[in-house]
């Protein structure tokens, strides 16, 4: 235990370091898996077929293919096409890309759980699609889609560690530097996991904080 | 102000308007009575386009009801309507209901649109609860939300599917008031209904439809009082007389 609080206090530091890109690669990733996958639901529920077609043709690709894969294939492949990017942007963006097809879902079945009667409701005072959409679907859409979206901002922090494959040095691959230098795997990997627990549990209250509120709607 | 002729509408393999022909005038109350499944509502959900039509011809104000056009828009601003189950949106309050057609797409000033909404909210009796939810208005108050929110779009009609038919039988009443009260001010309406008191006493006209056909019509009286066709009078002795 006495090593244990020593190694915490010699590996803590480096270990933050990669606390702060595992943060970053998180909130990016959710930032925009949220956008697209908005997105993708939207062209899911529009009603043009084109539309709903290529969102759920993409949404089956994207779920098919392993994040890792994805990743790798940003990462190492585009540059070939001449897209390079950072390590940091590829995960950012494979992360993204691979989380809108879960995201996209969530909202679909929010958007669809809605009463028919409140789309009539909207169009009867003359309100066209996206207006429905903003002023009347979406805003009650938010509270049935909440709870599975703190989830999955819970399985994106820890998936997030799958950039470490890139070479992005955020809190998993800090530990495996560290663990492979020092060979106390015991003290790092344990230390790591903690930090992930801690970073999850103010997410996981959050989680419970909105399953309330929608249970109680 | 509203012209049907020959109106043929079908879900799949079944046809439930059969060549509906019929004409509401301005500040006409027509009553539509009829079992269920007869095609009643169905006619309201054609003329404010939220049904589409295969044949015949629904025209508002002389323009075409065709919900793939754009005109759609301005029909449905001119005929509002309200629904059996009212349909207000529960994550608004009552006034902020009633005022979001205005605001939103009439574009009406907020300031105005509001002090508007207010009134229509006290002329329908609720005065005091214009900060409430949904959730806390009994039925009656919520249908009694919902003519408001038709009304503040100034609409030259409105269209009434049911509206008493999710209610207690105590609440019924205060809604039927209201509309009662909108009919001697004039208000252009259509109102489908099972109250055989309220077409009595309020509509010019009843149209008694069975099977996707208009069987009968004429005035209240004669309608109600002395049908000429059996489908009618059989229809009515069961409404009126349950047991």
């Amino acid at each position: 235990m006495q090593n244990f609080l020593r190694d915490t206090a010699e590996f803590l530091p480096i270990l933050l370091q990669g606390v702060w890109l595992t943060v970053v690669v998180t909130i990016g990733s959710l930032l925009l898996s949220t956008v697209l996958g908005l997105l993708w639901a939207m062209m899911r529920v529009s009603g043009i077929r084109v539309l709903s077609g290529l969102s759920a043709g993409l949404i089956n690709v994207i779920r098919g293919i392993p994040i890792i894969v994805l990743l790798f294939y940003l990462y190492f492949v585009m540059p070939e096409f001449g897209v390079a990017m950072s390590a940091l942007q590829a995960s950012i963006l494979g992360l993204g890309i691979a989380y809108s097809a879960y995201q996209s879902e969530n909202f679909r079945a929010g958007i669809e759980a809605i009463d028919k009667g409140q789309i009539e409701a909207a169009q009867t005072i003359g309100m066209g699609w996206w207006l429905t959409m903003r002023r009347v679907v979406l805003p009650q859409a938010v509270r049935i889609v909440l709870p599975p979206y703190g989830n999955v901002m819970i399985m994106m922090l820890k998936d997030s560690s799958q950039a470490s494959t890139i070479t992005v040095a955020e809190l998993a691959l800090q530990g495996k530097l560290i663990a492979s230098s020092t060979f106390k795997n015991t003290s790092v990997f344990t230390l790591v996991a903690l930090m992930y627990l801690t970073m999850s549990i103010p997410l996981i209250l959050l989680v419970r904080h909105f399953e309330k509120k929608a249970s109680r709607k | 102000m509203i012209e049907l002729s020959n109106v043929h509408k079908r879900f799949g393999s079944n046809e439930v308007l059969k060549g509906i022909t019929a004409s509401v005038e301005k500040s006409e109350v027509v009553c539509i009575i009829g079992p269920s499944g007869s095609g009643k509502s169905t006619i309201l959900r054609c003329i404010n386009g939220l049904e589409s039509y295969e044949a015949g011809e629904i025209l508002v104000e002389g323009t075409k009801v065709d919900n793939t056009s754009p005109s759609i828009v301005s029909i449905r601003t001119q005929v509002s309507m309200v629904f059996q189950r009212f349909n207000l949106f529960p994550h608004r309050t009552a006034l902020e209901n009633v005022v979001e057609g205005p605001i939103y797409v009439k574009k009406e000033p907020p300031a105005e649109a509001g002090e508007r909404g207010r009134a229509l909210l006290a002329q329908v009796g609720l005065a005091d609860k214009i900060d409430a939810h949904p959730a806390q208005l009994s039925g009656g108050q919520q249908q009694r939300v919902a003519i408001a929110r038709a009304l503040a779009m100034q609409p030259k009609a409105i269209l009434f599917d049911e509206p008493t038919s999710a209610l207690d039988p105590e609440l019924v009443g205060e809604v039927l008031g209201v509309m009662r009260k909108l009919a001697d001010d004039g208000m252009t309406m259509v109102v489908v209904t099972h109250e055989m008191g309220f077409a009595r006493d309020v509509a010019d006209r009843v149209l008694f439809i069975d099977g996707g056909v208009i069987v009968e019509q004429g005035t209240a009286k004669s309608v109600l009082d002395k049908p000429q066709q059996a489908r009618t009078q059989d229809f009515l002795r069961r409404v009126l007389h349950p047991l």
